[in-house]
């Protein structure tokens, strides 16, 4: 009784409090920049990738460029690991005195940070920037929120179909032309191999599962004026869905074992040679050389419902864009461009393997790099982006897509009612983000 | 998650908080010179004002976070912070997920806990009945799991118990058998993990209670013939009374929050999320979605629930210790 007295007083104190709490509210704060200056020291974070230094290289020859042209400016460029960008750039948006100027983000994340008040509009200029008038209308759209730009484009990364040659010339068949073809040989190849995935899927690999979704005709979300709706469960989505998860299974890739991969799961089994297919991007290029499939495999884009055609792929990439809080805005801008312009894009790619998100840098750079072709088909044949919303990272970060595939796939539902579930939660995403 | 590791502290000192005041004020009258009725504040000052900063200043945001409409927008000031009353506690309970998770999560802890307290006494009793050297041995084991970081354990158990290279499969011939993709086998193999890194701290705490139960008393029970089982129920249950309290509300409150291991060997919940538990599920509340308010909501409920827990049992406990 003495130990509920113990704690009621201080119940009751957070009472209280809580009552007259209007004074001391959370931290917010201000990321609104205070002025121009058009000296002083820039800041910018760049992901640091695994083999970072041609990178870093290709970055100090475009600052060098920069700081020549610029009288009286200074670039500290620092590099942030991927693993705990969220938590930095969060951080940042938290804390302007600290920020940097310039950062490189994730596409799919945009329309967050922008809503985090975090990234500065840059429409004027960028419509004003006679470079970015070659830029593809997919990467584009990934640095538009709202009709406004919020950046630059810097790479744009799209998925393929991997598969084993040598596996497929012991077998006799051909790399598949259609989607249906694919499965079925995806099953064939399970059948005549048993301990190889026929195509390596996961339940959580959102995004290699979209591009089944988007050859249907199906999409994630149809903008409704200034929002979203949810599409997930319409005919034609629900199609791609039946599609994807028809791969699970002990006649390909067992529920048991795939239903939990993601990405970076299936282009391991490939790469180690436990798989005959996967779907991954350019940027996995490194991993499945380093791997036991090394000079085994090709690389043809993911095909489509149609004979002959391509699936649209999901069109990933980073960008560069100019903190809110920069006390540099014009500085600032002018480096974004010298960091993603199509020099330095043209030297990125010889240095990282990172596709340009110009037309016609991407053209020249896949004559000079026949192992790109595959993905610059993909991308010419029309790649496709996740809704422009801020509620984006909430239905990304909240599992929405990977548990309905889980769900399916585990039996736990059938495609209608795990897509209806799926679209609820997505809704309801979309309605909090505004 | 904040006001949660201090919640720690609570049932330790609760024996104490319990006893102690209780003889004071019927004390105090007999005392010749009156003292100052301040003075026992004075002497708590350090340790309240310890406990207000890290106690209830990190409870008292919570529960005003959870007020609020609070994500990385309104942190980052790209949205004003609004009032939201109820709004987020109504959202949290209008969640169907929210339930099955709750429901879950009492399930599993109340199934850790008991695991724990039942292998751990039943250790305890053994540790009195071997000879030094296998004891010291069963000693180092247990304190080489207790001492184990709850991530590296869980990536080890992982390992263990993988598919397609884990040596328990293979011992046990179960081929490619999956232990996450079911629910029951999944939170059957965190349970192993939670029991093998938590009974330890029973182990030892109620070893160290019987040691100090004079060996007179333990001898005359003998004597009179009882058995190992009647020994432990009717002479050390009862006088380990105060030990046992403690070391369940130790265990109901880590295991209800249970986080690292599911969060590791399940994937972050498991598939489909068939394996959240409520830290987990507001992790990705709050952290991982930067809902911060409605990840704080989850914290005040668990909270509310873990007092609660605690006080009915000690009430509970307490009212049999009268009748004896």
């Amino acid at each position: 009784m003495k130990l509920s007295a113990r704690i009621a007083a201080p119940a009751a104190a957070l009472v209280l409090a809580g009552l007259t709490a209007t004074a001391c509210a959370p931290q917010t704060s201000d990321t609104s920049a205070e002025g121009d200056e058009k000296t002083g020291t820039l800041r910018v974070w760049l992901f640091q990738e695994v083999g970072n230094k041609p990178k870093e290289k290709v970055v100090d020859a475009a600052v060098a460029d920069f700081e020549k042209s610029h009288e009286g400016a200074e670039v500290e460029v620092e590099y942030i690991p991927v693993d705990t960008r969220a938590q930095r750039i969060k951080a940042a948006f938290n804390d302007p005195d600290s920020a940097p100027d310039l950062i490189e983000y994730g596409n799919t994340d945009t329309a967050g940070y922008v809503k985090d008040g975090g990234l500065a509009d840059v429409s004027k200029e960028f419509a004003a920037w006679d470079e970015a008038k070659d830029t593809d209308p997919t990467a584009r759209q990934s640095v538009t929120v709202n009709g406004q730009v919020y950046g630059a484009p810097l790479f744009v990364g799209v998925r393929a179909l991997y598969y084993r040659t040598d596996v497929f010339e012991d077998l006799g068949i051909e790399p598949p032309k259609s989607q249906d073809e694919l499965i079925s040989t995806a099953k064939k190849i399970h059948q005549e191999k048993p301990d190889l995935y026929g195509l390596a899927v996961g339940g959580a690999y959102t995004y290699g599962a979209m591009p089944f979704i988007w050859a249907h005709g199906g999409e994630l979300a149809d903008e409704t004026g200034v929002s979203y709706a949810s599409a997930i469960n319409s005919e034609k989505a629900r199609k791609g869905i039946e599609a994807y998860t028809s791969l699970f299974g002990d006649d390909n890739c067992p529920a048991a074992k795939c239903a939990a991969m993601g990405g970076n799961a299936t282009v391991t089994a490939f790469a180690s040679g436990k798989a005959a297919m996967a779907i991954g991007g350019d940027f996995s290029h490194a991993a499945v050389e380093a791997g036991a499939v090394k000079g085994k495999y090709a690389v043809v884009p993911l095909p489509g419902v149609k004979q002959g055609s391509i699936a649209p792929a999901f069109a990933g990439g980073n960008n560069i864009g100019v903190l809110k809080s920069s006390s540099h805005r014009t500085l600032a801008v002018d480096l974004m461009k010298s960091l993603t312009g199509k020099k330095t894009q043209a030297k990125m790619f010889d240095a990282m393997g990172f596709l340009p998100t110009y037309t016609d840098v991407r053209a020249t750079v896949a004559k000079q790099q026949p192992f790109v072709g595959p993905f610059v088909d993909t991308l010419g044949a029309g790649a496709k982006f996740v809704p422009a919303s801020p509620a984006w990272g909430q239905i990304d970060a909240s599992l929405v897509l990977p548990t309905m595939f889980q769900e399916i796939v585990s039996g736990r539902k059938d495609v209608a009612a795990a897509s209806d579930d799926a679209a609820k939660k997505m809704d309801a995403a979309f309605a909090d983000a505004g | 998650m904040t006001a949660n590791t201090a919640l720690r502290k609570v049932p330790a000192r609760a024996p104490g908080a319990g006893g102690a005041p209780a003889r004071t004020p019927r004390r105090r009258p007999a005392s010749p010179t009156r003292r100052s009725g301040w003075t026992p504040w004075l002497y708590l000052l350090p340790a309240l004002v310890l406990l207000g900063g890290l106690l209830v200043y990190p409870i008292y945001q919570l529960g005003l976070i959870s007020f609020l409409e609070y994500t990385q927008a309104q942190v980052s000031g790209g949205e004003p912070t609004t009032f939201q009353g109820f709004g987020n506690y109504a959202t949290l309970f209008g969640d169907s997920q929210f339930w099955q998770v709750l429901l879950a999560t009492v399930v599993f802890a109340t199934a850790c806990v008991l695991a724990t307290l039942i292998v751990g006494c039943a250790l305890a009793v053994l540790l009195t009945r071997i000879r030094a050297l296998p004891r010291l041995a069963l000693m180092m084991a247990a304190l080489g799991a207790w001492a184990t970081p709850a991530i590296t354990g869980s990536t080890v158990w992982v390992f263990l118990f993988d598919p397609d290279f884990g040596p328990v499969n293979k011992v046990l011939g179960l081929g490619d058998f999956s232990w996450t993709y079911g629910r029951y086998s999944a939170f059957a193999l965190v349970l192993l993990e939670v029991l093998w890194c938590s009974f330890p701290f029973v182990m030892v705490t109620v070893y160290a209670g019987i040691r100090a139960i004079p060996s007179e008393v333990l001898e005359a029970a003998s004597l009179d013939g009882a058995s190992q089982w009647r020994i432990w129920r009717s002479v050390m249950a009862p006088m380990l009374r105060p030990i046992l309290i403690v070391v369940t509300i130790q265990s109901v409150i880590w295991d209800f929050k249970v986080f690292t291991q599911i969060y590791v060997m399940t994937n972050g919940g498991g598939i489909a999320g068939q394996n959240l538990v409520l830290n987990v599920y507001a992790y990705q509340k709050a952290f991982a979605s930067s809902q911060y308010s409605l990840g704080s909501a989850i914290g005040v409920v668990m909270l509310v629930i873990l007092l609660a827990v605690t006080l009915v049992y000690l009430r509970l406990v307490r009212r049999q210790g009268e009748e004896l």
